[in-house]
């Protein structure tokens, strides 16, 4: 392409006026080998234009967002908590229970050593009714 | 419309609708981000689509919004600073290698220029859409866009000839 129309189309790409193909006329020649020297400019951006345009989104599109996942998540743990704080409430209530349970188990068993004693002390007691009875007479019985 | 059909129509300008998030954007994990984020919400609205005339035109016009608004929050919550840091690491380290990568200056020059701009010439000279399609997915009109456009383009040549000059004297 002649330089005189090169440079007709490029006041009219600074102007904005060009069209698409005219553009592409311009991109190609300035892709070529043979720009003017005193073009350079323009070499150095229509290249970048033209590398621009390669780049791609690398990623795939995931159209299941990552928050809804956050949402049922948050369900989840909020329900594993509610869980673990009712077994843990029910746990300590239970080891209460137990606690309570061994205390009124260690009292009664108090109660009862102390309850034996007294049978030991009546017991003796016994024991010593029967030798005063052999030792004295028993009126009463006489009596009858 | 059912996943399939709907990722066949919406496949062909997912690399699109990347490159103009990233343009915006400047970094490639946002622009991922986004990207992903607007084919999900393209996704939930799919029985909205067939209003449009133009699905591609209606994605890109959500890209541009939804990279606006995060653009306007950045700024509204400092996180400028992550941007900043992000372009520094990029210029100021691998400086003196891209400044002869002369591709890569171009890339500087459009960055530098403001979004509208920026928008306008990654819709025109890069993904080489009509300015009626551009005019309907800004909703301007395309004398507007033109004279954007036009500005755009004599910034951009005005200072690669400057640098140009630069680098030879």
């Amino acid at each position: 392409m002649e330089l005189a129309n090169i440079e007709r189309l490029l006041d009219k790409y600074l102007n904005a006026e060009t069209t698409l193909t005219e553009e592409n006329e311009l991109k190609n020649y300035f892709l070529g080998d043979n720009v003017a020297p005193h073009l350079e400019e323009y070499r150095i951006l229509f290249e970048y234009f033209s590398t621009s345009k390669n780049e791609r989104f690398t990623k795939s599109i995931q159209l299941n967002s990552k928050k809804k996942h956050w949402k049922w998540l948050s369900v989840a743990a909020s329900i594993i908590l509610l869980v673990s704080v009712y077994t843990g409430y029910e746990k300590k209530q239970e080891r209460k229970a137990e606690k309570i349970y061994k205390e009124t188990q260690f009292a009664l068993e108090i109660l009862a050593s102390n309850l034996n004693k007294g049978t030991v002390a009546i017991a003796q007691l016994k024991e010593f009714e029967k030798a005063k009875n052999k030792i004295f007479k028993q009126p009463k019985r006489n009596k009858k | 419309m059912k996943q399939s059909e709907f990722l066949k129509t919406v496949m062909p300008f997912k690399d699109k609708v990347f490159r103009v998030a990233k343009r915006l954007l400047v970094s490639t994990e946002e622009a991922e981000d986004a990207t992903q984020e607007l084919f999900f919400k393209l996704w939930k609205n799919r029985s909205k689509l067939k209003d449009y005339k133009s699905i591609e035109a209606f994605a890109m016009t959500m890209t541009k919004n939804y990279c606006f608004d995060r653009l306007k929050s950045k700024q509204a919550n400092n996180l400028k600073l992550i941007h900043s840091n992000y372009k520094e690491k990029n210029t100021s380290l691998d400086r003196r290698m891209e400044l002869n990568d002369s591709v890569s200056i171009v890339h500087q020059l459009i960055e530098n220029l403001p979004e509208q701009q920026k928008l306008i010439i990654q819709l025109r000279d890069i993904e080489q859409y009509e300015f009626a399609e551009i005019a309907e997915m800004l909703n301007l009109q395309p004398t507007a866009i033109r004279v954007t456009l036009s500005r755009a383009r004599k910034t951009i040549r005005e200072q690669l000839i400057k640098q140009h000059n630069y680098g030879i004297s």
